[in-house]
């Protein structure tokens, strides 16, 4: 493999290791204060050990996100130096922000885990909103950066150097805002049907732990409020990629020839030597609609773009393939699951939805994955959109292979042990008797 | 008035002094953790793990702060480091790692995860390394062989930081993080027994700390020429040495009287003068001698926002951080 080819593949791996556990940190405390606020409405010990069990592992993810994204830091540099020379001094201030956001995460989880006996409730309670605050902040700050790779702003291009810059206007770049949801909604579907899937689990082993059905009813309120509010932020991302960064657009709906009622394409396999895509399922007009909300209107396909600006369509269209049918999957449960505890939460935990929000644990996360293949992939050949590709923005320093290998083995065996510590905390998981006061109470979320 | 370059590598030098009194001895908690042998073994992890637990994630902060306005306010310099110092810098990266995450798993689980067997020797082994590279690093970028002269040429990596000087460095940067994380963990316990061990340990290593820091101008002499001639040649360098002296004096006395948190301050005095000597050598270079501060770094609209979001995350920051260690450190640190 070429240098650059491993730094790519380094980074790729690096990137997917930690968004698992960054979704998590952005996820997983907003459970834990739903659950400490039910806890302080109803008085019922149920909720305390939810909230103290969530709260641990919170602090697990928490700690091996913080650290993989320390790496991230680090390997930004190490990795990609000529993009971080050009790009530091233009879009440095969210990653400064998001290092206030995540100092907040860091204090206030510390008070939370610790603090129990320690503090008076209401300021424990307010040390856990605090930490989702900061969670949810650090996602939203260190996408700014992410959006302003695609959608640059804020300087102007002087010989290869930025000029003019703008810190403010490259924070608040064009597509900070859409990308920004859609990674918050993503993040609390992502770890809210993983918890949900997690407990359903459990209670097709014991139906009547009332532990594990209230955990239910809150996971999945968070995830289901997400899953089905996703549709409407990935319509905002599809007009503003159509509008900003049709390139991208076309590689992901495997769209070859420019044309006016574009269809939207189900499945199917680009092929780009002959510039087809084949054995899709065909919507006529669909694309043009949901692209621009008018059946005629024209999409830009890739061919309208030179050859070595074109990203390859295969990988995106297929992750975006699997990004979608994932999200749908966990919208149509979630909304199922607000139809069926609507009158009796009792049908929640019916043998076959419970399977069924087993299925969906690990699509939330699959999704996030497969959408980050979308937007990173969707993207080249540039790592800064039109103005900086990602082959001038490696490292000179040659024998990647080797920190590849062994952040591998490293992450690797992470993955084991975090994987390990979860299933030893589940197998523990305390009985409570499921009666229909322990029933939680948050069902105005659904 | 400091210009705002030099306001910016300021707060970047702050933040390392502020992970090295705080992260440094978490590191440092886990060099005894390795080294723990002999009666009250097991009492003396617990109360390492007990005493770094609420704070770990705070004080890990600080090396994110440092990186993040390092590359922030001065790009070119932060391509440089990364692509000379690739091989040290990625193995720092993989000691945080393993330390950071063995150490949740532990705290969260004791007797479980990260404790013992071959993983375990993985783990404890980087609380060794990590300490001991970040000041290899530092060291390295004193000697004037991490070069960046030009306009976009970047050299690869350099074996720069496998020299004396270097190395001498990186040895000072672990015996502190041991030092002071013997001394704070005298004031973590009542335990008469648990505070004698960590006494004689803080003696131990406040030896290994004098003899490095009085080595380390000598070995600088040939190992970073022009840092040397800085250090030891300027208006500051005589009552900046005779302050350190002082400290270490100070802690000697205190730690030989049982006057802990005297000696605390004196051990927490001694790591700043120390990075604050290494840091006034070093101006008015970030690199030595490619890259001045002053003009390697980012636009001053950047420096102006970075500086003002440092300031008020600082106001709103440092509150907070008494919080926790109010809470938490109430005895060791307030008495009470």
């Amino acid at each position: 493999m070429a240098e650059l080819d491993l730094a790519r593949a380094q980074m790729a791996m690096l990137f997917a290791f930690h968004i698992l556990f960054a979704v998590a940190g952005m996820g997983m405390p907003v459970l834990m204060v739903l659950a400490e606020c039910a806890h302080l409405r109803t008085r019922k010990p149920v909720y305390a050990e939810l909230a103290r069990r969530w709260g641990r592992g919170t602090a697990v993810l928490f700690a091996v996100g913080a650290v993989s994204g320390t790496v991230l830091s680090f390997e930004l540099g190490l990795l990609w130096p000529r993009f971080m020379e050009f790009a530091g001094g233009v879009i440095g201030l969210p990653f400064a922000l998001e290092g206030f956001a995540f100092f907040t995460e860091a204090i206030f989880l510390g008070i939370y885990l610790y603090g129990w006996d320690k503090v008076p409730p209401p300021l424990h309670l307010a040390a856990g909103c605090l930490v989702a605050l900061g969670g949810i902040l650090s996602g939203v700050f260190v996408v700014a950066s992410n959006a302003w790779m695609n959608s640059p702003a804020g300087f102007t291009l002087l010989g290869g150097r930025p000029a003019d810059v703008s810190p403010l206007a490259a924070m608040a770049n064009p597509g900070w805002k859409t990308e920004a949801i859609h990674m918050t909604l993503a993040a609390f579907a992502a770890s809210g049907f993983a918890v949900a899937g997690i407990h359903a689990f459990r209670l097709l082993r014991e139906p009547r732990n009332g532990f594990h059905r209230v955990a239910l009813g809150i996971a999945l309120s968070v995830g289901g409020v997400a899953a089905v509010l996703q549709p409407v932020s990935g319509d905002m991302s599809a007009r503003f990629l159509a509008r900003n960064q049709p390139v991208k657009l076309a590689a992901m709906e495997g769209q070859f020839r420019t044309q006016r009622g574009a269809p939207l394409r189900i499945g199917g396999l680009p092929d780009p030597a002959e510039e087809t895509t084949r054995y899709a399922i065909e919507i006529p007009g669909a694309l043009s609609l949901l692209a621009f909300h008018d059946p005629d209107a024209e999409v830009v396909g890739l061919s309208a773009f030179p050859r070595d600006e074109r990203p390859n369509p295969v990988p995106v269209h297929l992750a975006f393939q699997v990004m979608v049918g994932c999200g749908i999957a966990l919208a149509a449960v979630g909304a199922a699951g607000a139809i069926l505890g609507w009158k009796r939460r009792e049908r929640l935990f019916s043998r076959p939805f419970l399977c069924a929000v087993v299925a969906c644990g690990p699509l939330g996360l699959l999704a996030v994955e497969a959408g980050w293949v979308v937007t990173e992939l969707g993207r080249q050949p540039w790592v800064i959109h039109k103005v900086m590709r990602t082959s001038d923005a490696v490292t000179p320093v040659s024998g990647l292979a080797l920190p590849f290998a062994f952040f591998t083995i490293i992450y690797l065996a992470l993955g084991v042990f975090a994987v390990r510590f979860l299933r030893k905390e589940m197998a523990e998981s305390p009985f409570f008797p499921a009666g229909d006061g322990d029933s939680p109470t948050v069902s105005g979320e659904v | 008035m400091p210009t705002l370059p030099t306001l910016a590598a300021g707060c970047i030098l702050a933040s390392l002094v502020l992970y090295a009194l705080t992260g440094g001895a978490d590191f440092g908690g886990g060099v005894w953790e390795l080294l723990n042998h002999g009666p009250r073994a097991e009492a003396r992890k617990r109360l390492i793990i007990h005493a770094i637990g609420p704070v770990w994630e705070t004080n890990h902060v600080w090396v994110i702060i440092a990186v993040v306005v390092l590359f922030t306010a001065f790009p070119r310099a932060f391509a440089v480091l990364s692509t000379a110092l690739f091989v040290p810098l990625t193995l720092v990266l993989a000691g945080i790692v393993l330390r950071g995450s063995a150490f949740a798993f532990h705290a969260h689980r004791p007797h479980e995860e990260g404790g013992a067997g071959w993983w375990g020797g993985v783990f404890a082994g980087a609380s060794l390394f990590t300490p001991f590279l970040l000041g290899v690093v530092l060291g390295a970028v004193s000697t004037g062989a991490v070069r960046g002269e030009g306009p976009s040429s970047l050299v690869g990596g350099t074996g720069a930081w496998l020299a004396p000087f270097p190395l001498s460095v990186g040895g000072l940067a672990l015996a502190s993080s041991a030092y002071l994380a013997a001394v704070y963990l005298i004031l973590e316990t009542d335990d008469p027994e648990l505070k004698e061990d960590f006494r004689r340990r803080a003696l131990g290593a406040l030896a290994l700390v004098s003899l490095l820091s009085a080595a380390i101008p000598f070995l600088s002499a040939g190992g970073a020429p022009e840092f040397h001639r800085d250090l030891t040649g300027s208006w500051w360098s005589v009552p900046l040495m005779g302050a350190n002296a002082l400290a270490a004096l100070g802690a000697v006395v205190s730690l030989s009287t049982r006057a802990y948190p005297l000696a605390r301050a004196c051990a927490a005095a001694q790591v700043t003068l120390l990075l604050a000597g290494w840091g006034m050598a070093q101006h008015p270079y970030l690199v030595r001698p490619d890259l001045p501060i002053s003009s390697s770094a980012a636009s001053p609209e950047m420096l102006r926002l970075l500086l003002i979001i440092l300031a008020a995350g600082g106001v709103l920051l440092f509150p907070a951080i008494y919080l926790l260690f109010r809470v938490f450190k109430k005895k060791a640190l307030f008495g009470g």
